[in-house]
């Protein structure tokens, strides 16, 4: 076992301890702030995977984007004097049934396939083919995910502000 | 020489989606449900990553994860919008008191 081995199981453990924490609190703020460590472990498996702009993507839009904005609505939503029993939950011999069973057969699929792998090459940048793709095979989604990021912005302007307008009312 | 297989990565993956999937159907308050399709989205986006780099080794897997980044966040957003709408009209965000369908 190398140094990049013991790195990796490391950010493994990492990763899946802080999501399970994030499923398993009872304190939403707790779970969004342990969801940080999961963002970052999938951005350094993002790293060991040789996918670095995918990495920095990664915690650019999820930890900086996503988790900042899941903040604000659970600071604004929740009673923060009650968030010690704010995350409630129900349900929970069958959310547990399907997940395990989820999980044992993902989990014998993963492991027990024989993957038709190659040998993985020498880590090198992928931010210039990336562009490439993007702008040349890809180029119809890319212009397409512009049209639906318009859309989203608008729409949750439209979403919040129609909330607001009926209860002033 | 690095023992880290693509097996690794796909057991990591398969417990975060299993983990996703049992915040999204315990869990009661909004943001948490949104917390675990989250987890799921990620794990997907693991799962592309790892193909990608122990299979052919082509850039597709990551122009397709930048896609399931970017569509993600959009849905942060218009979820977040809607759990705050709710809690203007509803009081509350547990999403099994939200059950009338108007008023």
């Amino acid at each position: 076992m190398t140094l990049v081995d013991l790195i990796f199981y490391l950010v493994a453990v990492i990763t899946v301890a802080s999501a399970a924490y994030a499923v398993f609190t009872r304190n939403i703020v707790r779970a969004v702030f342990s969801l940080l460590g999961t963002f970052l472990g999938v951005a350094a498996l993002y790293g060991f995977l040789s996918a670095d702009f995918i990495a920095v993507i990664q915690i650019l839009v999820y930890v900086g984007g996503i988790l900042v904005l899941m903040l604000f609505a659970v600071m604004l939503t929740s009673n923060i004097e009650t968030t010690s029993s704010s995350n409630r939950s129900g349900g929970w011999f069958l959310g547990l049934l399907a997940g395990t069973s989820i999980l044992i057969i993902l989990g014998t699929l993963a492991l027990k396939t024989p993957w038709k792998q190659t040998e993985p090459s020498a880590y090198s940048p992928t931010t210039a083919s990336l562009g490439h793709e993007l702008l040349g095979g890809a180029l119809l989604p890319f212009e397409l995910l512009s049209i639906v990021l318009l859309g989203v912005v608008i729409g949750g302007v439209v979403i919040a502000r129609f909330g607001r307008k009926e209860s002033d009312t | 020489m690095s023992t880290i297989g693509l097996q690794h990565y796909l057991f990591i993956s398969a417990l975060l989606f299993s983990l996703g999937i049992v915040c999204v159907l315990t869990r009661r308050h909004a943001v948490a449900i949104l917390i675990g399709i989250e987890l799921i989205l990620n794990s997907a986006s693991l799962n592309m990553i790892a193909f990608s780099r122990f299979g052919q080794g082509n850039i597709q897997g990551s122009v397709f994860v930048l896609f399931i980044i970017v569509l993600a966040a959009a849905e942060a957003v218009v979820a977040l919008a809607m759990i705050l709408a709710l809690q203007k009209r509803m009081k509350t965000i547990e999403v099994d008191k939200t059950n009338s369908l108007k008023g």
